[in-house]
């Protein structure tokens, strides 16, 4: 349950920004090996939102697949279900990942029409 | 994405350099993010780009330059509940104590149990109960550890054990501001870890593969583990030890020792006191 306390990270962050501005809608980037479950992420926002004046604001999870590169044979792999981190085409576990890995970032609001 | 952004709120700026290091839109930073071009219609949206984990990692930050003006070298301890964290500590205190000035930072979710395990070896201990923090924690975190430095005398310590929950997700995501990550591991836990937490196994630098005395009596696949731990990190020092027999500690001891001096040899900080010969 580490998306509570990220809640409370965005909670920080969105309340900064908006500045007392009436926020319908958060964008998030999120690297697939964050392991933010987005359903626990939303959830545990709407606890952490409740009866401030973010209440009822959306929280939209854009998640980053997780992507390698191979150091051995150059090729890129993108991972889909499984985070097996291993080149698709040779196999081999010299890969770095290149997207994926670290993206954990409040990307836009949306403010409601005045 | 100039006209987007709405500075007049204060919104700093700074994380943007943070983009870099993720590699994610070094060149065209939204070309990564989504098409922002609809941003132009509909209701107002304002740009933020800012990293979520940014005021914990200020704060790890600032915990390690703490610890690095003390001389300390601080490893965050992280495993699954029951991998032996708090038995390896025990035996890893009783080793030191002659030599080695340690403290420890004991997460635990309630009690004070696993900090009455590790009392009379002369360490220090600050006991965190995450209970209180927001909403029970699974992991801790740099704020948390920033409230503990204080209640440790830093200036008599070489070397701080965080100990954190117990748990193979949430630590992983937190820097605390540790200068090394170690993670122990029980061969009763199964060979598919590594493929299950692979953000965990990622994370650390040395893996401790602790209850091996019981490899006789399990059906455990010790080669598989390895190449499946070598899949997610073929980085990582794998030693084999257990916190039972002692069997294979020596070599964590030695891997202590190491570090220790290197952290010896970059400090340029006054002499310290000797460790405490009445232990």
């Amino acid at each position: 349950m580490h998306e509570l306390s990220m809640c409370a990270s965005i909670y920080e962050i969105v309340d900064r920004t908006a500045a007392g501005r009436p926020v319908t809608v958060i964008h998030l980037v999120v690297g697939e090996l964050r392991q933010v479950v987005p359903d626990t992420l939303t959830y545990c926002w709407s606890m952490v939102s409740d009866q401030t004046a973010l209440a009822g604001s959306q929280l939209v999870v854009h998640s980053v697949p997780v992507t390698l590169r191979c150091l051995d044979c150059s090729s890129t792999t993108t991972l889909t279900d499984e985070l097996l981190l291993l080149c698709t085409q040779c196999n081999g576990a010299n890969v770095s990942v290149t997207t994926g890995a670290e993206e954990f970032m409040l990307q836009s609001l949306e403010l409601a029409e005045a | 994405m100039g006209k987007f952004h709405k500075h007049q709120d204060g919104t700093e700026h700074e994380h943007h350099d943070d983009e870099h290091d993720d590699q994610v839109g070094a060149g065209d930073r939204h070309g990564d993010f989504g098409d922002l071009s609809g941003y132009q219609t509909g209701p107002e949206r304002v740009v933020v780009l800012e990293r979520i984990f940014g005021e914990n990692d200020r704060l790890a930050a600032a915990n390690r330059s703490t610890l690095d003006a003390a001389g300390v070298t601080a490893i965050n301890m992280m495993s699954s509940p029951g991998a032996g964290k708090t038995a390896i500590l025990r035996r890893t205190l009783a080793s030191l104590v002659d030599t080695t000035r340690v403290a420890i930072i004991e997460g635990d979710i309630e009690t004070s149990l696993d900090a009455q395990r590790l009392a009379g070896f002369g360490a220090q201990i600050a006991l965190l109960n995450t209970a209180n923090g927001f909403g029970g924690e699974c992991h801790l975190d740099a704020p948390m550890i920033a409230s503990a430095l204080p209640r440790l005398h830093l200036a008599t310590v070489d070397l701080l054990f965080i100990e954190n929950v117990g748990n193979l997700v949430c630590p992983a995501e937190f820097d605390v501001g540790a200068h090394h990550r170690v993670m122990v591991y029980s061969i009763t836990e199964g060979e598919e870890k590594p493929l299950k937490y692979p953000v965990m196994f990622r994370s650390v630098e040395l893996v401790l593969v602790n209850k091996l005395d019981l490899l006789p009596h399990l059906d455990f696949d010790l080669p598989l583990f390895l190449r499946n731990l070598a899949n997610v990190n073929p980085t990582a020092t794998v030693l084999q030890v257990s916190a039972r027999s002692a069997e294979g500690l020596d070599l964590w001891y030695n891997w202590l020792a190491e570090i220790g001096q290197r952290t010896e040899r970059a400090a340029t900080i006054s002499p310290k006191l000797p460790a405490n010969p009445s232990h």
